[in-house]
């Protein structure tokens, strides 16, 4: 708890001043992640183009390559925080159990974090 | 005794307005989308794994279904990506009238159509 140099309560020291400053931050967050996201996508899909039709060592190849493999690590991290603050979203307005909307909404970031992690080594991996 | 109110909107007899329909297809689309996560771990897995694993990732994405489930997930992300774009518009305060908002709808699907057939033609002559 912070410590307070008067008598009050803390309830009664926040009273007044407003909000804590993060009560956008996810609305926030999903518009940042959704804008990065328009530019990590043209690029993505044309890697996907390249890579569909290669083989191990051109797929290799094309991961190797410094520019490719920051903009694929990047979707990966933009992409699956996108994600979470969207499934969120949905969890929030559809469960209406509390305590299972909590669950579900850690659950998926936990997945999101792993898979993210998962997908960063691999490309990382692939790229050195 | 509770007394018998009318539920709005009622949803089993009431038809959707595309800006309706487009709402929900957003959301929907955004729930597929995030499936993609997994699979594209599993690729990436696939190719730092070795050349095996990666030409079974390759056997899986060429066979029909695998490019049958390629082609909707293609098809949820021009959505949702051009819809997206929308809502970015509405939230700086563009087009938020109704006439604008059904006219931008159209506009969003008939985008979402021309770059999934541009997608799909540039696979098919890259192939």
């Amino acid at each position: 708890m912070l410590k307070s140099s008067s008598m009050k309560t803390p309830l009664a020291e926040a009273r007044g001043l407003g909000t804590a400053k993060s009560g956008l931050s996810h609305w926030w967050h999903q518009r940042l992640t959704a804008i990065a996201m328009i530019g990590l996508v043209a690029w993505m899909c044309v890697i996907i183009v390249m890579l569909i039709g290669a083989d191990y060592p051109g797929a290799m190849a094309i991961l190797s390559h410094p520019v490719n493999a920051a903009l694929v690590m990047l979707f990966i991290g933009v992409g699956f925080w996108h994600s979470s603050l969207g499934l969120q979203v949905v969890l929030e307005d559809y469960v209406a159990h509390e305590g299972v909307r909590l669950a579900l909404i850690v659950a998926i970031r936990m997945v999101l974090v792993l898979l993210g992690a998962v997908s960063l080594l691999s490309v990382l991996k692939i790229a050195l | 005794m509770a007394r018998q109110r009318p539920l709005s909107p009622h949803l089993q007899v009431y038809r959707l307005p595309l800006p309706a329909i487009m709402s929900i297809s957003h959301r929907m689309t955004g729930i597929i989308l995030s499936s993609g996560t997994l699979m594209l771990t599993l690729y990436l897995v696939a190719l730092a794994n070795g050349p095996e694993s990666f030409a079974l990732a390759q056997k899986v994405i060429a066979h029909p279904i695998g490019m049958l489930v390629l082609f909707g997930y293609s098809v949820a992300l021009f959505y949702h990506g051009c819809n997206g774009v929308r809502h970015l518009f509405w939230d700086a305060l563009i087009g938020l009238n109704i006439p604008a908002i059904y006219k931008s709808g159209q506009v969003v699907l008939v985008l979402a159509i021309v770059l999934t057939a541009g997608l799909w033609g540039l696979i098919f002559s890259a192939v």
